[in-house]
Parts: structure tokens; sequence; C-alpha cells
């Protein structure tokens, strides 16, 4: 049985419903049901062990869910930014590039990997071997694999993990002008404060359970009140997303 | 998958360490097994069935005698003997794989030789029963056996000559001859000259000295006789003993091309294996095998293209290697096609294991080395004589040889160089299964560690 992606008055980019994954006794995702759309920029938080990669390989078709389907705008298929490079280090960026346009077969695979050095500022460093290059540039060449195709979507996982602060701000403007363009991106983060800087919304995971769906504020204001006088204490945390973040997992027993 | 091969082939270029190492290693292993198994070999077990009566082991030739027995006992040093009472227990022995030959000396062998080297006449021969099954056991017994039976040869052509000789001189210098029993004086050709000679000078025309004459013609007569029992003589000094080998087990190997065919094997075993594991770990350790499969290619098809390349590099690989290996070694050229189609079906087989191997390796490194501890065993399992261990043990190791591609192709290949036994049909065929086998392994491997 196929979702309806139409959700009211949007089109959803991807739309998925009761996905469930299974490592044999363990569950990994648990009936998770979300909607994404155009333009927004999606962070996935949750402790380690949550889900949040299971969840992206499945929506960038890496992974089969045991149960539970998602649909995509178009069937396009999804870019895919894992978080290991990956990369063929013995080639070149350019060649990294030509390959995977050649496989994605681009009507023109040329013009795409022109395209894609322009716009992760990757030029003058196109026939360098990517295994000499920075762990930034690397991510760069990693993201621009993922956008090779145009894609309505683009996921990311743990994006900046081994980028430095410089390196970090570049790839936030990036994803930011991505989003302006309308390409949904989502990413996975263990930087709650990155998710609160730079998500539209956010989807917290624990144990493989969907636990909250809703912008960063939302969150924050999800806290119960620990007490009669707690209008205090909530008070503290907003504008502290990760301190409400733990205490939100805490309270739901994770 | 065509770019995906490029890819490859891209990535080997910019590699030349491993490449290298490719290429050198298994030359240097194909060299160690050639030297190995050019070393002198050990003592065959033979079973071995004398007929000769004890006591009948002598040969006499006029003076002189020789003692069989004694070459016995010089073969004896050179196999490790089974003694036998009968021809079937000896066939018996060689075809449970108990003695690797069989040697039967019939009853009848010393007056054979003396009946050919008195008469000319006889055919002293003995029976070599061979087990060809293993072409390297079978020419260890032979060797063995067969130096020994040119020890008695020559030990024969030698008496004989001497009684040759002796003859000869007696002829020219005269003497005495036991012949029949009697013993007739020989006048010798000088003498007999000498006498004529003297006849002639000293008597007239028409002059009746009958006796003189007479022991002229009597020695003519004799000296005849005596050219004409050497004739036979010395032609059986050359190969007195006739050695009839019975194969039982079909056309074998010849023991260098066997020995090429090994060489051949290790090395498309080894860059076959090695190559289709490190492709296939290199895809997980550089974190690009799930961005493939994600759409771009299917699992099966990476591994198609895996196995592809690497069986391609093996036999291009291996072909050359045949090649130069046919200028020292005889390979039929003949069969070129089979050479062909046998290096590519192992070597397809061969990257099928590596892909399984790779299949459950994270990097590449953990990949050459399971590739190294399963391939070298393997090997080793399929090269047992199969005289050297016996029951339980030895199903064990035909089990394992066959589920694995080494027996099958070494067979394969060995054929395609000489058209040895068993046949080349079969071990293609358990070639292209074991391929499909480990290629479904592999693909079982991907889904549960990828």
């Amino acid at each position: 049985m196929s979702i309806d992606i139409n959700t009211g008055e949007r089109t959803a980019t991807v739309a998925a419903r009761a996905l469930t994954k299974r490592y044999g006794a363990r569950i990994a995702l648990d009936r998770i049901s979300f909607a994404l759309y155009s333009g927004e920029v999606v962070a996935i938080i949750g402790p380690n062990g949550a889900g949040k990669t299971t969840l992206l390989s499945i929506l960038a078709g890496a992974l089969e869910p045991t149960e539970g389907e998602v649909a995509r705008a178009g069937d396009k298929r999804f870019g895919w930014v894992p978080q290991e490079p990956a990369l063929y280090s013995k080639l070149s960026v350019a060649e990294n590039l030509r390959l995977f346009a050649r496989l994605e077969r681009l009507a023109d695979p040329e013009q795409a990997v022109a395209r894609m050095l322009g716009q992760t500022g990757l030029e003058d460093r196109a026939h360098e071997e990517v295994g000499r290059l920075s762990g930034g540039n690397q991510q760069r060449v990693n993201i621009a694999l993922g956008l090779l195709s145009e894609p309505p979507a683009l996921l990311l996982d743990e994006p900046s993990a081994s980028l430095d602060p410089r390196q970090r701000e570049r790839l936030w403007e990036f994803i930011s002008a991505l989003a302006g363009h309308g390409t949904t991106v989502v990413f996975s983060t263990h930087n709650v404060a990155e998710a609160e800087r730079y998500a539209t919304r956010v989807l917290v995971l624990g144990d493989g359970e969907l636990l909250f769906t809703g912008t960063p504020a939302e969150l924050e204001r999800a806290v119960s009140e620990p007490d009669a006088a707690a209008g205090a204490v909530r008070d503290q945390l907003v504008g502290d997303l990760e301190t409400a973040f733990v205490r939100f997992l805490h309270e739901r027993g994770h | 998958m065509r770019w995906l091969f490029v890819k490859d082939l891209q990535i080997l270029k910019r590699s030349p360490l491993l490449v290298g190492l490719l290429i050198v290693y298994p030359i240097v292993i194909a060299l160690m097994i050639g030297f190995a198994l050019s070393s002198p070999p050990g003592k065959p077990k033979v079973a071995l069935l004398n007929e000769v009566p004890t006591g009948h082991g002598q040969l006499s030739f006029g003076n002189q005698k020789i003692n069989v027995a004694k070459y016995a006992s010089q073969l004896y040093q050179s196999i490790d003997a089974i003694n036998v009472n009968s021809r079937a227990e000896a066939i018996s022995k060689v075809q449970s794989g108990q003695a690797a030959a069989a040697l039967i000396i019939p009853a009848d062998i010393v007056s054979q030789i003396n009946s050919l080297v008195t008469q000319g006449a006889g055919n002293p021969t003995v029976d070599l029963i061979l087990n060809t099954k293993d072409p390297l056991e079978r020419q260890f017994a032979d060797q063995a056996i067969s130096s020994r039976v040119a020890q008695v040869e020559q030990a024969v052509s030698k008496q004989v000559l001497r009684v040759a000789v002796t003859d000869l001189q007696e002829t020219l210098n005269g003497g005495t001859l036991k012949f029949l029993g009697q013993t007739v004086p020989l006048l010798g050709l000088k003498n007999s000259r000498a006498i004529v000679q003297g006849t002639i000078a000293s008597l007239p025309k028409n002059s009746p000295l009958l006796p003189a004459l007479r022991q002229v013609v009597n020695f003519a007569t004799l000296a005849i006789d005596g050219l004409g029992f050497a004739t036979p003589v010395l032609s059986s000094i050359g190969s007195p003993l006739t050695v009839n080998t019975i194969n039982l087990a079909g056309k074998t190997t010849p023991t260098d091309s066997y020995a090429a065919s090994i060489a051949v094997i290790v090395s498309l075993m080894f860059v076959g294996v090695l190559l289709a594991a490190a492709l296939l770990a290199l895809e997980r350790s550089e974190h690009t095998y799930s961005r493939l499969v994600r759409g771009l290619i299917s699992p099966s098809g990476l591994l198609s293209e895996k196995i592809a390349l690497s069986a391609s590099a093996a036999a291009a690989v291996t072909l050359v290697m045949s090649a130069l290996v046919s200028l020292f070694v005889h390979l039929e050229w003949a069969r070129f096609p089979l050479w062909v189609v046998t290096l590519a079906l192992g070597g397809l087989a061969f990257a099928a294991l590596g892909v399984a191997i790779g299949g459950v390796a994270r990097e590449v490194s953990v990949a050459a080395l399971l590739a190294f501890l399963i391939s070298l065993p393997v090997a080793f399992v399929a090269l047992v004589p199969g005289d050297a261990v016996s029951g339980t043990l030895r199903t064990v190791l035909d089990a394992v040889a066959f589920v694995f591609p080494f027996k099958a192709a070494l067979q394969a290949v060995s054929n395609a160089f000489s058209g040895a036994a068993p046949g080349i049909g079969w071990p293609l065929v358990h070639l292209a299964v074991l391929t499909l086998v480990f290629g479904a392994l592999a693909r079982l491997a991907m889904r549960r560690f990828a």
C-alpha cells in the first residue's frame, strides 16, 4: 500500500509511515512516521544508538526498512552524505565526481563535475588525489557527491563532526543557501546548539522511537514543569535547547 | 558496471606496490613449489613380488657369475618394500594407495636372461605397476625402480662383455672351451695361420697331410660357430631386461607439466582471491559501498564486477606465466583454447571465493590476511598425496579439497596442458558450480555484514 505525500496544502518532499527496522531481536527504529517539506532544514537529534543513522540510511535508500514505507516526491533519489566521507582516496576530486555522475546516469557528467567543483570551491584541487586532501575538503567532496544529481532532498549524517569552526561555518552557509533554493535538508547531529541555530525543525529519537517533532523553540517549551513552582525553571530552559533536550529525554526515561 | 571496472583499474594503476606484490608474490611461491617438487624423492612404498625360487637367483656366463640377490638388496635400499605373495595382492596394494607401485619379478627371469645371452632368444621382463592417480608419487616410484633395473642391466652387460672378450682372445690365441659338457681344445687363429703357412711352405703339391688340414677345418668351424654365438650376445648387451610398465588409472600427467600446473594454479589462486577480496573490502573501508548500492548498482552487480575484474587479471597473469613456463616445460600449445577456458573458469571460481572473503572483512588488510589464511591450507590440502593419509582424515581432506576450487582447477589445468586424466569436463563444471556457490555466499555476507 502506498502513502500519500500530499498532506493538506503542502506536498511533502518525503513522507515516512510506520518505519520499523529490526536487527535480530534489537529494534533500531519503531514505527516512525513523519513528513518533510521543501526548503526545510530538519535536525535529527538523540542519544547514541537512538537510530539516527539508521533512519537517514533508510531515507537515503541505502537500507531497507523491516516494515513501513517511504514515499519520495517524483521518486527521485535523495542526496546522501554519510558520516565518513564515502570517496575513493586514490582518485582525484574530479575523477570521483565524474565516476558518480556517470553512475547516476546524468545527461552531461562533465557539466555536473564542473558545476559541483564551482559550488564547493574545489576547482583548484580538482586533480588532487582525495586521500591527500584535508578532512574539511574531503567533506566538501563528500557533500558535492550528494548534490551531483540536484536532488530534492539532501541527507547528511553528522556533517560537521570532523570540521573546524571555520569549515563548519562555511558548511552551514552552503546548506542554508541550498534550503533557500528549495532543497529539503535533513541532518543528524550530536551538537544540539547547531540544531538550534540552523534547523527549522527537529526530530528527537530515543531508542528507535520518535519522541518529538517540532521547532527547537517548541522542544524547549515541551519540557514539563518539575513542580508547582517550576515556572521559573521552565523560564531558565528557554534559550538553552541542550539543557531542555537532556531534560526532555530524562523525563521520558531515555 | 563499466565505469566501476574502469575505476578499479585506475585504483590498481595507482597502487604499484599492491600490483607488484600480486604479480611477484605468486611467482615466488610458484618457484618455491617448483623447487620443492624438483628435490630428490624419498623412498616410495613399493609392493614387491619376487617369484624367483630361493637359490635360483644366479646367472652364469662362462666362468663369470652374477648374483641377482645382490641387486635385489640394493633395490630394497631405494624403496620402502612391501613384500606380497601374489600378483593380485600387489595390484590391490597399488589400487588401495598402500603402495605407489608394484614390482613383479617372474620366476623364469634368470633362465630368460641366460637364454637371451647364450642363445639370443628370450625376453626377460619384469612388470612395473604404477598408480597414475598422483603423478609425483608415480615419478618417485618409477625413478627409484628404473635406476635399480638399470644397475642389473649394466651388471649383466658387463659380464657378457667379459665373456665375449675372453672368447675373442681364445679365438685369436688358442686355449680350451667348455661346451656342452666337453672340453674342446682351441688352436687359435694365430697358430692355425702358422700351421697352414708351414704346411704350404714345406709340402709339395698334392701331399696328403690330412691331419693338419683337418685341424684347420675344425678350427674354422668352431670360429664360425663362435662368431655366430657372439652376435646375439652383443645385441643383448644394451638392454637385456624389459620393464613392462602398467598404469592403473589411465593416461597420466607428465611430472614436469604437473609441477607447472601447480605453479600456475597457485598464482591463479593468489591473484584471483586476493584481488577480489581486497577490491570488495576497499569499497567497505572507503565507505563507498552504501553509496553505490543505494540505486546506482545492485549488490549482485557490484560483486559480479569484482569477480569479473579479478578473474580477468588472474587469467591474464597466469596465461602469460604459462606461455613463459612452456619455454622450459612441454605444454601442449595445440590445446591453447582449453588453457584459456580453464584459467578463465578457475579465475572466476577463485575470485568468487575472494569476494566471499571480502564480504566479511571491513578493511583491505583484514581481507588480505583472511585470503592468505584460507588459501594456503586449501592449496596444501589439495596437494596432499592420496596415499599419505588414510581413513577418516583422508575423507576429511577430500571433502575440504572438494568444496574449494584448487583441486578442480588443478585437474582442469593439468588436462588442458597435457591431456591428462581425469578429463576436463567434470572439473570445469565443478568450477562453475563453485563460482555460483561462493558468489551466493558473498551476497549473503554482504547482507549480513554491510
